[in-house]
């Protein structure tokens, strides 16, 4: 008899195990958790961007009908402020205190001044207007570099300044490197700021009975929650329960311990009831964190035959009000990929972090190397524009040798696999550049823009990223525990915390190939600090790649105990034993096996185990990254810019990305689509605006324009697989790839378009009445 | 969502509606739909004390067409309208939001709202037809260039309710529609509608051109109109017509658009506008 060899579940593009409860609504999120005795709470916000405050009445709102409580910044005894998780050795950060609720002074519009509990979700948002709270206004300044010239309002007066911290990192020699250069360009690129976006809100229930807290969260680190929780409130940490249950997306804004966290666990203490709040749209885009916001000069010097000989960028990050779990860090991630795919002998990144009266930014989907990738890409164009030698050219003179990897960047990163030439040859398979600007319609402006990036992900090696690396308070390692039943079934525990990714699906193919099942038979369990082990959380790319190798490393070790009962009741060599067709099979003898639940009914029932072995089938694994991954990938964007109004429709996008071997195809396209369409939403209609005042303008979805499917292209993908030698399953992050390399594609394709108007450079976002503005300074 | 307290009904005639509506008081408000008024309710620009939802009321349902008019029974929906092949105002209803919204939304619903940044106004303006309004003291017949009167503000009574939209079948008439937007879901951020009408020998018989969201209420481009009648119909012609069109006009402005670029727009797509009405 031969056993047939089944095509491994790795590799194949399955549909999601995840989708037929989140299509038919089977799914719960937190606003679909209630608990008996449920009170609801109700936040009231600060309508100045920067006021003291005098004094706030809140008689009239205890007194309103169904209030339990009112409670102030003055009245929540807490242990610390908010937590701030950087403390980068050697460089001093301006830490303002930040708390749940503001004491005396509020620093943006939406600060929380006062939490209003109550029977009923309607009676306390009418409740809160009742809460009369007196402003003393204070000057106010939101443009970030505004905010760094002498005589500027001080968004916290006793600091007296607007610097958060400066950051620097650099290699190699920058001034011999300028000075090596025939050409010079230097450009201001603005990256401006944006809202996550997720399809579900923000929402919490904070239950503490018994001595005990378990709050539920909308949010991407259940285990980080959980510890700040404890510290917050003083309450062990085992006394502590967080619970990320269906989450609806969280593009790094549910990265993030909110204060409204910490006050609900604060208040549900406070009243022995369980407390339940839910953002509203309008919060969320005044209070959920923002991204981006940085005003970059950036300068590249080249030699005449087109060679880059440096490359500078001085960042003025606009940090918002408050500095929040990750906020002045994020500039900071760019900085370890600025020179991109090129070999640049010196670059230098010089970092400003600023205040200003509004919300904190903090991580948005790329954190840091979308702003990056910007520069480098659309400062690459403009290059090129000056050299008169062409984009593409350009870029493959620059390109790292693919010989070269592990390549150690001139600031000392080093990327782990890559093949940038490889990238952009296949997109060009698919790509004829004279044959999209022959098929130009009448009227229209043609443009075509390119974008090869890397970026660093798989978050992260703690020795490079801990306390006396980088500076995060934390280790960011992951773990997974694999429990195979009694039947054969699987179920695995990952501290990952997906949100819409995936993971359920291509963590289940991981595990069913190591152990001859389906992925069917593997349920993947996450996001409750009270029945998985732990682990950090899902951002920075880092879940499969890091998530996704603990996951494989404790089903290895399972497999291994697997082949020792196998080899034993068969009376084999440990060795010869090897799964194949759904079997733990003897080499050489595939009539020899046993399935996956036959082998866990004999570790289950101990009756012939080898000597010394333990019962039961699961294992636990750890794992802490050796190094980042380096996903890169070549993209192209064709756009008609219409001359009269200034319209963009981006016609057509090709991508090519490369993450390593594909887990599960279809799983990586969704993440680029998505990804791109992040991107073209920034680059085209997403603007997070404040007036001078402070006032958000773009407080609703109507203003903060979200592209729809009816505004993008089909897109059209195409991969190759270069695998890193990082983690065993050569794998590399995707889910922030798309966004990063995809708005200098889409600005370099408009600049390319305009330049016949005489259009050479501009800066997102690109409206349309910006560019026809643009259009008529041009001809001016 | 979490609105004010409001009260609710549904009446099942129009009459109840009326005696609903005159009971409930000036912040009482009519439901036809809800697209315009339940954000606004969400977001507490709105806080009605009674909703009368006029959902049940087949009668006001429906399109007919007699004596060269045609018309539109308020609860007509959106979609209804975007596919009945009704010229100019099919196309217009067409470019409304999304797809779920014209599934819902009415044209009495929008007419009555009166937003002028909405489709539906300036096509009824350009038309030059009419509402039906039904009061406690019977039915009245309104011009639509007397209907809008400021932003969200028309002629409806506060114990009025808008029944019918009444367009003249134009015949012979070419239109163009021409919606500037960000978003293919969002308001527009200007809009043209024109008709054009060709006499025999070419020129231009009439022409009709109505502004979305190019003041506080829907407009007609007289400037522009008077500038092509009776003229030859051509490019130069069109040309220098809708170089009239935002004459005098004095658009709303925001982040997205400058009056300045307002204006510049409506002169480009009311060229566009007339161009396709002239084909």
């Amino acid at each position: 008899m031969t056993a047939t060899v089944a095509e491994p579940w790795v590799g194949r593009p399955i549909k999601r195990k995840e989708d037929p409860r989140l299509i038919m609504g089977r799914a719960r999120y937190v606003d679909d958790i209630n608990v008996t005795g449920q009170l609801w709470a109700t936040f009231v916000r600060s309508p100045e961007a920067h006021a003291k405050i005098l004094s706030i009445d809140t008689s009239a709102a205890r007194e309103y009908p169904g209030v339990r409580a009112v409670f102030t910044g003055h009245d929540l005894d807490l242990a610390a402020p908010l937590p701030m998780a950087w403390v980068p050795p050697g460089i001093e950060v301006n830490n303002p205190p930040h708390w749940a609720l503001a004491k005396d002074e509020v620093h943006h519009v939406g600060d929380p001044v006062a939490l209003v509990i109550g029977d009923d979700r309607y009676a306390v948002v009418d409740a809160a207007a009742q809460v009369l709270v007196d402003y003393d206004p204070l000057p106010v300044v939101t443009d970030v570099e505004a905010a760094l010239t002498d005589g500027s309002p001080l968004v916290h007066e006793e600091l007296g300044t607007n610097r958060c911290h400066e950051w620097s990192l650099g290699g190699g020699d920058l001034e011999a490197g300028f000075a090596a250069a025939d050409v010079i360009v230097e450009r201001r690129v603005v990256n401006h700021r944006t809202a996550g976006g997720a399809i579900e809100p923000r929402g919490v229930l904070a239950d503490y009975r018994a001595g005990a807290l378990t709050l539920t969260s909308s949010t991407q680190v259940p285990h980080f929650l959980r510890l700040f929780l404890a510290l917050q409130l003083g309450i062990s940490e085992d006394r502590v329960r967080a619970i990320a249950p269906e989450v609806g997306g969280g593009f790094g804004s549910k990265l993030q311990i909110y204060g409204e966290e910490i006050a609900l666990a604060w208040a549900s203490r406070k009243l022995e009831r369980p407390i339940k709040w839910i953002e509203t749209r309008s919060e969320g885009l005044l209070t959920t964190h923002h991204g981006r916001d940085q005003v970059a000069y950036v300068r590249v010097g080249a030699t005449r035959d087109g060679k880059i000989t440096a490359f500078h960028t001085k960042i003025i990050a606009d940090l918002g009000a408050y500095l929040m779990l990750l906020t002045p860090t994020i500039p900071s991630l760019g900085a370890f990929v600025m020179s991109g795919v090129y070999d640049i002998p010196a670059v230098q990144t010089d970092i400003v972090g600023v205040f200003t009266n509004k919300i904190s930014t903090d991580a948005i989907r790329g954190a840091g190397r979308p702003e990056a990738t910007h520069m480098i890409e659309v400062c690459i164009d403009q290059l090129a524009a000056e050299l008169g030698m062409d984009r593409l050219e350009l870029r493959r003179r620059n390109f790292i040798d693919p010989a070269s990897f592990p390549h150690e960047t001139a600031i000392g990163v080093v990327y782990d696999s890559g093949n940038y030439a490889g990238a952009l040859d296949k997109l060009l398979e698919h790509f004829d550049a004279d044959a999209e600007r022959a098929a130009a319609p009448a009227g229209k402006l043609r443009g075509i823009g390119y974008s090869t990036y890397t970026e660093i992900c798989g978050l992260a090696p703690s020795r490079v990223t801990g306390p006396s690396g980088f500076g995060l308070q934390t280790g960011l390692w992951e773990s997974a525990m694999v429990r195979v039943h009694i039947t054969g079934a699987v179920t695995v525990y990952t501290g990952t915390s997906p949100h819409g990714q995936g993971l359920e699906t291509t963590m289940a193919q991981i595990v069913a190939d190591k152990l001859g099942t389906s992925p069917e038979n593997v349920e993947v369990i996450h996001g409750d600090t009270a029945t998985g082990p732990q682990g950090l959380g899902t951002y920075g790319s880092r879940s499969t790649a890091v998530g996704g190798e603990s996951v494989a490393r404790a089903t290895d070790k399972v497999a291994d105990k697997a082949r020792r009962i196998v080899a034993h009741q068969l009376e084999a060599a440990v060795d010869d034993i090897e799964v194949i067709g759904g079997r733990f099979a003897v080499k050489g003898s595939p009539d020899k096996g046993m399935t996956i639940g036959e082998i866990a009914g004999a570790a289950y029932i101990p009756e012939n185990l080898p000597e010394d072995m333990e019962p039961g089938l699961e294992e636990l694994a750890f794992y802490d990254p050796s190094n980042f991954v380096f996903p890169f990938g070549a993209h192209a964007c064709v756009v008609d810019v219409d001359p009269e109004t200034g319209n963009v429709d981006v016609v057509r996008y090709v991508a090519v990305d490369d993450c390593g071997p594909a887990i599960n195809p279809k799983l990586i396209a969704g993440q680029v689509h998505g990804g791109i369409v992040h991107a073209i939403g920034q680059a085209l209609f997403e603007q997070i605006h404040y007036n001078e005042d402070g006032q958000l303008v773009t407080g609703t979805f109507a203003d903060y324009a979200l592209p729809s499917a009816a505004d993008v292209p089909s897109f059209e993908l195409d991969r190759t697989e270069t695998p890193s030698p990082v983690n065993s399953l050569g794998v590399k992050g995707v889910g922030e790839a798309g966004t990063i390399a995809a708005t200098p594609a889409v600005l370099n394709a408009v600049v390319d378009a305009l330049r016949p108007l005489g259009v050479g450079y501009m800066n997102m976002p690109l409206s349309s009445m910006r560019i026809w503005e643009t259009i008529q300074e041009a001809k001016s | 969502m979490i609105p004010a307290e409001f009260d609710y009904v549904a009446p099942g005639s129009l009459d109840e509606a009326l005696t609903a509506l005159r009971e409930g008081g000036e912040d009482a408000k009519v439901l036809a739909g809800g697209h315009s008024l339940i954000p606004l309710m969400k977001l507490r620009l709105a806080a009605p004390s009674l909703l009368v939802d006029l959902r049940r009321l087949d009668e006001l349902r429906g399109v007919s067409r007699a004596d060269g008019v045609l018309r539109f029974g308020a609860l007509t929906r959106h979609h209804e309208v975007a596919t009945g092949g009704y010229g100019l105002i099919s196309a217009a209803a067409a470019t409304i939001a999304d797809q779920q919204v014209r599934n819902m939304g009415t044209i009495g619903g929008t007419i009555a709202h009166g937003d002028s940044a909405s489709d539906m106004p300036a096509v009824l303006l350009a038309h030059e037809g009419s509402v039906v309004l039904r009061g406690p003291g019977g039915e009245r017949e309104v011009a639509a260039a007397d209907f809008f009167q400021d932003y969200l503000t028309t002629d409806v009574g506060e114990d009025e309710i808008l029944t019918e939209v009444r367009f003249p079948a134009l015949e012979g008439y070419g239109f163009g529609y021409e919606k500037f937007n960000r978003r293919q879901e969002d308001w527009a951020m200007v809009a043209v509608s024109a008709l054009v009408k060709k006499g025999g020998d070419g020129t231009c018989a009439d022409v009709r051109i109505g502004l979305t969201h190019m003041g506080s209420t829907p407009l007609r481009a007289t400037a522009a109109e008077d500038a092509l009648r009776g003229r030859p119909l051509n490019a130069d012609t069109i040309a220098d017509a809708a170089s009239h069109a935002a004459d005098g006009t004095q658009p709303p402005s925001d982040l997205n658009a400058t009056q300045d670029y307002k204006r510049h727009l409506a002169r480009v797509l009311t060229r566009r506008a007339l161009t396709a009405a002239s084909q």
